[in-house]
């Protein structure tokens, strides 16, 4: 196939308006995870949006730049976020509470103010990961297998 | 948690450690490590010895699953005590002799003791178990740790063989017990043995009661060895020898025995049990003793030999089963059953411990088995040969020894019980002391048989693999200590009676007690000319009338025909079993994703369908139904058309746009409905997974990626159009009818106070149903790393390209 040839398309529109909406759609996952408890969002979107973020890099350049900038293996990422999830499930069994237990209180945090800290956030950070890691195993094993 | 469960579960804890030790102290075996803990379990359960002759139980209880009744409570009654003092004492021995046994060099000592110890713990917990469940675990986890050793030179195919096979039977037993344990706890509604004793008289008419004890009869039967189960204790001979002495001949094949004896309170009114467990028990002697004289190899002889000695010991608790019938009688006659029954587990241990080593031994120092190629070795190996003779003489019921005393009470049982009218028995009760004496005989014909042609006749050095010498002093200890029991307990049996028998016969046979009646144990050597003496004399005459005439109907076992053993049926069954699941998997799975579609959508119509037709769920109402908008009808008609075109487009590229397109309008209804959570996630995955399917058909085969024409088929268009039809029934069902109120008033009131949150949907999802995310991200992740291997480790080759 004329396979060589395509890699260098000249999308310069899409190349260009990738480069600073990637960040735009990056910011907005973390404002979507961190916001999850009180308004729309949460780990499981703010893992999708972000994976849909490094996706469009994917479909702008390629999986080479993508592997340039973000240098992570994305299984690793599935496994800890996993390991974050279990182990925060399991840390109520510390505390003498049954499994999952959540634990939350108030905080006065320098520049945030009156914060809720809450564990289900950290377990959230699990969810986020493994759908984070899970998407981009997928995306790259089928784009790289050749 | 107690000191007692703290002992039950200290071997298997120290296991954890033995694979360092192996590894970082090579040069010392690690067994003298292992040694330790089996010396210190036999002292401290020694300790209970006092309380359990006065009568006294100990028990802990240790929460586990406090909701369905399951708890880790340890009970230790005679019975259990005998067992524990059984399990470390005899663990001891054979460790001692393992060390000397097994070559540090060459064998992986690690995951021979972590095996030996997990089976000691499992064992352990097995005898000290008051839950059902509990001791079912345990039960399980000596068939695995058992499994595991036979398996140990797992490079032979023969171990690897018997490994399978003792797996399958004995867990087949497992699973029985299993269903037994249901049944009985559902019936008493309790798991607790102790428990269920008490509530006997409520649960004892109930017709699954029977169905129980059968179901608890098969797990004690497939664990002991008894027929027609007794076919994997043979092959079971593949392990290294120490396992056989301690697994396979003094503890685990006990555990069907336990199970019997422990549970005789609750099953032995029925007369059925009676009849099982003596029958069953009295034939496997029987068969046990007759297929021992045809074997060649000496482990095979002692295998048998082992399963003809449990059959006589389950007979014996059959028989002891008689007690609970007689209420006029004299309860001393029908005790002296189950008196024998643990007085021979006793010696049964003490006797073929020793000989196992013994045979250990002969192999180690020869370098062969086969009593064709041995002889003559009495010169050479005296003491080995000594252990060997009294190990022998005891077990053929010879005295001094204490096989005597116990064959003695045995045939008294057996002559007492067939001789009464329970049960009818005149009628055909003679089969059973003809089938007592008769094993008897052949088990004379082997005993002799072993040490004959192991250490006298002629010396046959050519055909040994190695030059014969007696064994070190380290791997004589152990049967000397066991043959030394032999003596001491054949010249002072009563040094047993009140120390272990009475307290184990007493929970064996508690109705005795509970009705105001004594368990009188004496044991003495002497009874007079009697009936039994004189079956005594039979057996031994006949005995050595049989070995003389051996080699002249030896011949006659060649005449069995292959076809109709019980190897061959096992064989058979288990081949025909492997065709027939490689022939449904061969023709149900394909290969071909379609086909796997058609199976799996074709169920979920029939299922739901006939759930809808059964539960007469076809009743729809109307009014809860809100009013429709003019945005809603135009969104269906996007979502059917797009659907339908999807089944028609010509290009993959147009079935991904149009696939697209329903993910989006669903998105849409979200939005329409209020649900930004769900929106939000719609669209995000929608994007996402529309990429992906570009990339995977960017991938596709060329081949496959011309434009073609599905052709139309009807099976999968009716399919289709059923699994549409069963969508909106199922829709309409649940909107119109409902069986319980729903759960979303709990979320709305509790959100902020529980949770603390603010958006309910996150707060379900990481919170309320924590559980069921955790799951799920389980599963994207293993679907993840399972795409992974699939496309990184696909054979290449065949299918691609």
């Amino acid at each position: 196939m004329k396979k060589q040839a395509k890699k260098h398309t000249n999308d310069v529109i899409l190349e260009s308006a990738t480069s600073f909406i990637t960040f735009i759609i990056f910011l907005f996952a973390v404002y979507l995870f961190f916001a999850g408890h009180y308004t729309p969002g949460g780990g499981f979107i703010g893992g999708l949006v972000t994976a849909s973020a490094l996706v469009l890099i994917l479909l702008a350049y390629d999986i080479k730049t993508l592997r340039r900038i973000l240098p992570f293996d994305y299984k690793w990422i599935t496994a800890l976020g996993m390991l974050i999830a279990v182990l925060t499930a399991s840390g109520a069994l510390l505390f003498n509470v049954p499994f999952f237990t959540h634990a939350h209180d108030y905080f006065n945090l320098p520049l945030f103010g009156k914060t809720s800290l809450h564990t289900a956030m950290l377990f959230d950070l699990g969810v986020y990961l493994v759908v984070v890691g899970v998407t981009m195993t997928i995306i790259q094993t089928i784009g790289e297998s050749d | 948690m107690s000191v007692m469960h703290g002992a039950i579960l200290l071997p298997i804890l120290i296991s954890l450690f033995i694979p360092l030790l192996a590894k970082r102290l090579p040069n010392i075996h690690t067994g003298w490590f292992v040694l330790v803990v089996p010396v210190l379990l036999v002292s401290y359960f020694s300790r209970f010895l006092p309380g359990t002759m006065s009568g006294e139980n100990f028990t802990a209880r240790m929460p586990w699953i406090p909701s369905l009744g399951i708890d880790f409570v340890t009970y230790l009654d005679g019975l259990g005590l005998l067992f524990a003092l059984l399990i470390t004492g005899i663990g001891s021995l054979v460790v001692l002799y393992s060390i000397f046994y097994l070559d540090a060099k060459k064998e992986s000592l690690g995951t021979f003791y972590v095996y030996l110890l997990m089976f000691m713990t499992a064992m352990l917990g097995v005898v000290l178990s008051d839950n059902m469940i509990v001791l079912y675990l345990f039960w399980e986890l000596t068939s695995i740790s058992s499994f595991l050793l036979i398996a140990y030179w797992y490079e032979r195919e023969r171990s690897r063989y018997g490994a399978q096979k003792s797996m399958l039977i004995t867990v087949l037993g497992g699973l029985a017990m299993l269903g037994g344990i249901a049944i009985l706890s559902t019936l008493s509604g309790s798991l607790s043995i102790r428990e269920t004793y008490a509530s006997l008289e409520s649960i004892q008419g109930e017709p699954f009661f029977t169905i129980a004890l059968v179901l608890f009869l098969l797990a004690a039967f497939t664990k002991s060895a008894q027929f027609p189960f007794h076919i994997w204790l043979p092959d079971a001979m593949e392990a290294p020898t120490p396992v056989s002495a301690y697994l396979h001949s003094a503890t685990m094949v006990k555990a069907g025995l336990y199970l019997v004896a422990r549970f005789s309170p609750i099953f032995a009114d029925e007369s059925l049990w009676f009849y099982l467990v003596s029958s069953v028990g009295i034939f496997t002697l029987f068969w046990g003793s007759l297929n021992a004289v045809k074997q060649h190899d000496l482990k095979g002889i002692l295998a048998y030999s082992t399963i003809s000695q449990l059959g006589l010991i389950m007979s014996l608790l059959g028989l002891g089963a008689a007690a609970l019938h007689v209420d006029a009688l004299d309860d001393g006659l029908y005790t002296i059953a189950t008196v024998a029954a643990i007085f021979h587990l006793i010696n049964h241990a003490t006797f073929k411990g020793s000989l196992f080593m013994m045979a250990g031994i002969v192999d180690h120092e020869t370098g062969t088995r086969d009593i064709r190629k041995l002889g003559g070795l009495a010169q050479l190996m005296p003491i080995s040969m000594s252990i060997a003779m009294i190990g022998t003489l005891s077990m053929a019921g010879i005295p001094p020894f204490n096989g005597f005393l116990s064959k003695e009470m045995f045939l008294t049982g057996v002559l007492e019980v067939s001789g009464s009218d329970l049960f009818h028995l005149p009628s055909y009760g003679w089969i059973i002391p003809v089938l007592a004496v008769v094993g008897s005989i052949f088990t004379f014909v082997y005993s002799i048989l072993i040490v004959r042609r192991t250490f006298f006749g002629k010396r046959q050095d050519d055909k040994l693999p190695k030059t014969p010498h007696e064994a070190p002093i380290g791997m004589l200890i152990p049967p000397l200590v066991l043959v030394s029991l032999v003596v001491i307990i054949g010249l002072f049996p009563n040094l047993l009676s009140d120390t272990l028998i009475r307290p184990a016969v007493e929970a064996v046979l508690p109705q005795v007690l509970d009705a105001g009646g004594k368990i009188d144990v004496h044991i003495s050597m002497w009874h007079g000319f009697n009936t039994e003496l004189f079956l005594t004399l039979v057996i031994i005459s006949a005995g050595v009338i049989l070995y003389k005439t051996l080699p002249r109907w030896q011949s006659l076992y060649n005449r069995m025909p292959r076809a109709v053993s019980l190897n061959h049926q096992y064989d058979a069954l288990l081949r025909r079993g492997e065709q027939t699941s490689t022939r449904i998997h061969d023709t149900v799975m394909t290969g071909y994703m379609r086909s796997y579609l058609v199976y799996i959508f074709g169920f979920i119509v029939i299922l739901i369908l006939t759930a809808l037709y059964g539960l007469d769920a076809f009743r729809f109402a109307v009014d809860p139904i809100s009013s429709i908008h003019a945005y809603e009808i135009i969104l269906t008609l996007v979502l059917i058309s797009s659907a339908l075109s999807i089944t028609f487009a010509r290009s993959r590229l147009t079935s991904i746009i149009l696939l697209g397109v329903t993910g989006y309008t669903v998105a849409l209804f979200f939005v329409l409905f209020r649900a930004p959570d769900l929106a939000l996630t719609q669209l995000v995955i929608e994007t996402v997974s529309v990429a992906l399917f570009l990339l995977v058909f960017y991938r596709l085969p060329e081949i496959s990626r011309k434009e073609e024409r599905i052709p139309f088929k009807l099976g999968n268009a009716l399919i289709s159009a059923l699994v549409g039809l069963t969508v909106t029934l199922v829709a309409l069902a649940s909107l119109s009818q409902r069986s319980f109120s729903s759960i979303a008033k709990y979320y709305i009131d509790n959100v902020a106070d529980l949770a603390a949150g603010g958006n309910m949907v996150n707060v379900i999802l990481v919170d309320f149903r924590g559980f069921d995310t955790l799951f799920e991200i389980a599963v994207l992740a293993l679907a993840g790393i399972g795409i992974y291997t699939m496309i990184k480790f696909r054979r290449t080759g065949g299918m691609d390209k």
